[in-house]
């Protein structure tokens, strides 16, 4: 296993290797480097840290539990899995960690609005909660496709008091929402703080995003040290943008730990109807960073597909692309209908309805688990609980 | 001198200040657009900025993402826009034309590609919307030459030192972004606009045009009289959109052409 010099990553200027930087209009620049010399500061500032890792345990509920996912290993015959539960943190997904860091740092530099773009709804509805908590006011935007098929978690950014704005434009997915998010941001950026919800966007979003999200990654490796005396032969976790998956990998890049992100092949990579970004696409410009990106050869972006929301995006943050062309991180995909299948497994051989998101990292250690032996230890980031896919779940399986 | 510093010399004599149009090309669709970019460029049209569509802009308001939606289907690309470039330059010898692009649809032509295209055709400048000084180099170090101008954005919200830093690297004119927002918004501020053209003609002598935002004759003349040119896009595709199914679509723009650039004569 090769030593992997992650750390130094990204650069002053916000580059990963070839990928990140800012590629934004001026109008958002000089926000971008107030934001990022804010986040130089708090990181020296123990009183914020304090205030942070306060709030990680008692508002939060972390550290998350590892949970040994004993009847599945037995069903799969081969490695041990382990579930990272994220899907019992506050509000039910890994989405809080990075909410709560971003709402305190607008707070720190004296925003009291915030907006996010949101897909499945989980960091709209984690910035709805910290927006409560803290006091500000809230203004989330999301596709009009995801709207229809995360009901619950639309309701709940409501009832938090937020505003949930709905975006018609393109397929009214993802990728759209942060389209219109960073639309209103370039005419409110003066008072208003955008919390981006994954590692993707200009930098310093995708290194401040992974920074909130790496407590993932640190728990889950002293917790398997402190049970087992020994790393982990594999970890896996879904890659939409990239941040449950980040938060996990970040801790182990220089361990000799095999690493597996796993992207939504949808109906499949040859149908044209996916989401697997690294796996398919080729380099552009997104949302602000360069990375791999679903585009045809004009430099027009692709319509991504994903039976998941939080999938469904044609970008994928700019570390994930360096990771991939280094080879640390294998990338793989899984499709729609191997993603249901792990969802009901898990359900029923568990007890735990996890995310269509980490559905999809569950059905691919449920590939690699038996091809291991006894002794081998797979841990899974469970980044989200399903309840808010009970509908789209049951209109694909008929209850 | 190249086309746009003559442009603007030009304009000086005559105490007029330059009519910037900026359409979206291949918008209603690729001929149609060449028929209207033409009936302007007789109108009185100074300066040409063609908008290459991309799929996803994010600096636009709904004005120019409609345009773009609408050139996209009808099989506009950076490719086609090139060659739009070159069959007006036949028709036009004198005037700049400024490609106002985001990066994405370049970096995916190719850098040296776009740069050695672009000039062939007889573009003179390139914007590219989401490309700020920190990532352009890029771009500017596969360029073999320096044929082609680097129109810079600078945002009200620029400090003036970093105006100083951006300036330093602009060529052909300087675009002053009316206001904080995407294109197409309401509610221009014409004190903020002298006060934001005041601190920017500190720190260049480049010329300088302002956009964003301004849609009537009036607005024209108020930022005319403290700017060098006036950039009119989203009213010029709001007309484009209303009078599309016309056969007088391009006469109709060409009419608002003539009443815009009334506005910019200082005598």
């Amino acid at each position: 296993m090769n030593h992997f010099e992650s750390k130094q990553y990204p650069d002053a200027k916000g580059h990963f290797g070839p990928y990140g930087g800012r590629y934004v209009s001026e109008t958002l620049m000089p926000a971008l480097l107030e934001l990022e010399s804010a986040y130089r500061d708090i990181g020296d500032d123990p009183g914020f840290q304090h205030e942070l890792q306060e709030l990680l345990y008692h508002y939060v509920g972390r550290p998350t539990p590892l949970f040994h996912a004993k009847r599945l290993s037995a069903h799969l015959g081969g490695a041990s899995l382990y579930l990272k539960r994220e899907d019992l943190a506050h509000t039910g997904a890994h989405k809080i960690n990075n909410t709560l860091g971003q709402a305190l740092l607008a707070r720190w530099i004296g925003k009291k609005k915030v907006i996010a773009e949101t897909g499945a709804g989980q960091h709209g509805v984690a910035t709805a909660t910290v927006a409560a908590l803290f006091g500000m006011e809230c203004r989330v935007f999301m596709g009009v496709e995801d709207i229809a098929r995360q009901a619950p978690n639309v309701q709940r950014m409501k009832l938090l008091g937020a505003e949930v704005i709905p975006v018609s434009s393109g397929t009214g997915t993802l990728k759209d929402a942060m389209n219109e998010a960073m639309r209103y941001w370039v005419g409110a950026v003066r008072d208003t703080f955008y919390v981006i919800g994954s590692v993707a966007g200009p930098h310093p979003y995708p290194e401040m995003v992974r920074d909130f999200q790496k407590v993932i990654g640190e728990e889950t490796r002293s917790q398997i040290l402190e049970e087992q005396g020994k790393l982990p032969n594999m970890i896996v976790a879904c890659v939409g943008g990239g941040s449950n998956s980040m938060g996990l990998f970040y801790a182990f890049v220089n361990d000799p730990v095999e690493i597996l992100g796993v992207e939504a092949a949808g109906k499949g990579i040859h149908s044209g109807k996916h989401a697997a970004t690294i796996s398919a696409g080729s380099v552009g410009v997104l949302h602000g960073s360069k990375s791999y990106v679903l585009q045809d050869e004009n430099g027009q972006i692709q319509e991504a597909h994903s039976i998941s929301a939080g999938l469904d995006y044609p970008g994928v943050g700019p570390e994930h692309s360096f990771l991939k062309d280094s080879g640390r991180v294998r990338y793989v995909s899984i499709e729609d209908g191997q993603a249901l299948e792990a969802f009901q497994m898990l359900t029923t051989l568990e007890g735990i309805i996890p995310a269509l998101e980490s559905s999809h990292a569950v059905a691919q250690a449920m590939i690699e688990a038996p091809r291991r032996s006894k002794n081998d230890i797979i841990v899974v980031n469970l980044s989200g609980r399903g309840d808010k896919d009970l509908g789209i779940v049951g209109q694909h399986l008929k209850f | 001198m190249n086309r746009i510093a003559e442009t603007f010399e030009k304009l000086r004599q005559k105490k007029e200040k330059a009519l910037v149009g900026f359409v979206t090309a291949g918008d209603p669709n690729i001929s149609e657009s060449l028929t209207l970019i033409a009936a302007m460029c007789e109108a009185g049209l100074d300066i040409l900025e063609l908008g290459v569509p991309f799929s996803d802009p994010t600096a636009d308001g709904p004005v120019i993402q409609r345009s773009s939606v609408r050139a996209l289907a009808k099989g506009a690309s950076l490719r086609r826009v090139l060659e739009m470039t070159r069959d007006i330059r036949k028709k036009f010898a004198d005037i700049p034309i400024i490609l106002f692009s985001y990066y994405n649809p370049i970096h995916a032509y190719g850098n040296k590609a776009f740069y050695k295209a672009a000039q062939e055709n007889g573009a003179d400048g390139v914007l590219v919307v989401d490309l700020p000084p920190e990532e352009s180099d890029e771009m500017t170090e596969a360029w073999p030459g320096n044929a082609l101008s680097l129109i810079r954005l600078i945002a009200p919200t620029t400090p003036v030192e970093r105006m100083k830093h951006i300036a330093a690297s602009a060529s052909g004119f300087i675009y002053l972004v009316s206001k904080t927002g995407v294109t197409g918004s309401d509610g221009l501020d014409t004190g903020d606009i002298a006060f934001h053209t005041k601190n920017l003609r500190s720190v260049t002598s480049l010329p300088i045009c302002v956009g964003f935002g301004i849609s009537t004759a009036a607005e024209v003349a108020v930022v005319a009289s403290v700017a060098d040119g006036v950039v009119i896009g989203s009213a010029f595709e709001r007309l484009i959109e209303e009078n599309m199914d016309k056969p007088e679509l391009a006469s109709i723009v060409a009419e608002n052409v003539r009443k815009y650039k009334a506005a910019t004569k200082m005598t």
